[in-house]
């Protein structure tokens, strides 16, 4: 019935070789080979906590199979930025008090993200209409909308700067 | 965790077909609908046949008048297609509403036409565009009006060996107006209450076309046909109008379920389709007012 294999992909611009049985999605095999940045959350498409990257396109892991992400690049959170060399999306969550329990944090990040790949300078409604797949049961959003906006004009201000 | 299911992905169409031709393979495109059906098991496919990797199958062109959209499209390359805006713009509608952004970019217009769910959200707008489903196998291929593909609740005329290749449709003529409005708890991330696509064309001042289409209110989306023949060849009044919004509210069998009661769900039809039809109207009267001088 079902059969495995090694796929190859590239996480967070490491090449990483996984074998899987053809019936697992993307968001079991990249959790179980440790990259728990990425939430498990309601497993139907509606919550966006499992948001990943996958070739600069965001996508919910829940709802993607892992063979079909062969030789693709995928990038989670953690994969924008880290501690020493934060993403701006992420200072902005940070700074602006856009994260109160976290769950949510990772898929709005890279929701957020892929948005500012196709439009760097979005309104308010776009922003709310790019992450109206990324539920948030604590902020009310506001903070979110706030962060996602701040985090724009910094980009905007390093691209121009360059 | 799903049970056990084999995958294939060819990436070729005659692939796919090839493998889908012993009947016993289930096509998936963006997956955002069985693969949920499957993790709760609703479904049982035992092997799964992949489309993501066929590229022949994406795509918008619009050629001499007539729209072509590759089923492969994702909700998403609607948004983006300028073409689209112009050509159709109830599907923009539909797709500027449709759940949420990550599945907007896996999500197909194939998977939503295939999956025959009856709040599926685009296939409204197509029927009031008089669309037509092009279905292939490895045997050959047919083309179906999207009016005639539902047999019944989640029941389609798709064999088990066919494929949905295409959907294609005539461009918005001049002087006709196309929207489509969804009804629902929050603007995204939400399955539709009640939909409502109406296309609307005048001729010589009076009403030459109407497509009245519902979604969720029956166990398939449908159209309102006497309503519409209520309209084609009238001066429309105020009066028609809530007379067609009436009978188009007569067509629909809605259920209660978890997101509305089939009594809110039959008033909704009626105010949707007297609003849409009366902006569409009103949107014309130019035309209408230049015809009659």
């Amino acid at each position: 019935m079902s059969n495995s294999k090694t796929i190859t992909l590239s996480v967070n611009g490491r090449i990483r070789s996984l074998d899987v049985p053809s019936h697992r999605t993307l968001l079991e095999a990249l959790r179980d080979s440790g990259h728990v940045d990425i939430k498990r959350g309601c497993e139907k498409g509606d919550c966006g906590a499992c948001a990943v990257l996958v070739d600069e396109v965001a996508i919910d892991s829940c709802l993607t199979l892992a063979w079909m992400c062969e030789g693709k690049e995928i990038t989670t959170v953690s994969g924008l930025g880290d501690v020493e060399n934060p993403h701006p999306l992420q200072t902005s969550f940070k700074q602006l008090g856009a994260a109160q329990c976290g769950f949510c944090t990772p898929g709005m990040v890279v929701a957020a993200r892929s948005l500012l790949n196709d439009n760097p300078d979005p309104s308010d409604d776009e922003i709310r209409y790019a992450l109206s797949g990324n539920l948030c049961r604590c902020t009310g959003y506001t903070k979110i909308l706030d962060a996602v906006k701040h985090a724009a004009l910094v980009m905007r201000e390093e691209g121009a700067g360059q | 965790m799903f049970s056990e299911f084999c995958l294939e992905m060819p990436d070729r169409l005659e692939d796919a077909l090839s493998i889908l031709s012993d009947m016993k393979g289930t096509p998936v495109a963006g997956g955002t609908n069985i693969l949920i059906d499957i993790r709760s098991q609703k479904e049982n496919p035992p092997r799964l046949v992949a489309l993501g990797d066929i590229d022949e199958l994406r795509g918008i062109k619009v050629e001499k008048g007539r729209v072509v959209v590759g089923s492969r499209t994702t909700i998403s390359d609607l948004l983006k297609s300028s073409q689209l805006l112009k050509t159709s713009p109830s599907v923009i509608d539909a797709a500027g509403q449709f759940a949420g952004q990550m599945v907007r970019n896996t999500g197909t217009m194939g998977g939503n036409i295939a999956c025959a769910s009856p709040a599926a959200d685009l296939v409204p707008p197509l029927m009031s565009l008089d669309a037509e489903v092009r279905l292939a196998s490895a045997s050959g291929s047919r083309t179906v009006a999207l009016r005639d593909y539902y047999q019944g609740y989640k029941q389609d005329v798709r064999g088990a060996d066919e494929l949905v290749t295409q959907v294609s449709w005539n461009a918005l003529p001049q002087k006709s107006v196309n929207r489509f409005y969804k009804l629902a708890r929050r603007r995204g991330d939400a399955i539709t209450v009640t939909g409502v696509a109406v296309t609307l064309s005048v001729s010589n001042g009076k009403c030459s076309k109407a497509r009245i289409a519902l979604g969720a209110v029956a166990p398939t989306a449908i159209r309102a046909e006497k309503a519409e023949n209520m309209l084609e060849g009238q001066v429309l009044s105020e009066t028609l109008i809530e007379a067609v919004a009436t009978q188009a509210a007569a067509e629909c069998s809605p259920i209660d379920d978890v997101r509305a009661s089939a009594d809110y769900r039959r008033h909704s039809v009626q105010m949707l389709t007297r609003r849409l039809i009366s902006e569409a109207w009103n949107k014309l009267a130019q035309e209408v007012k230049s015809h009659v001088k």
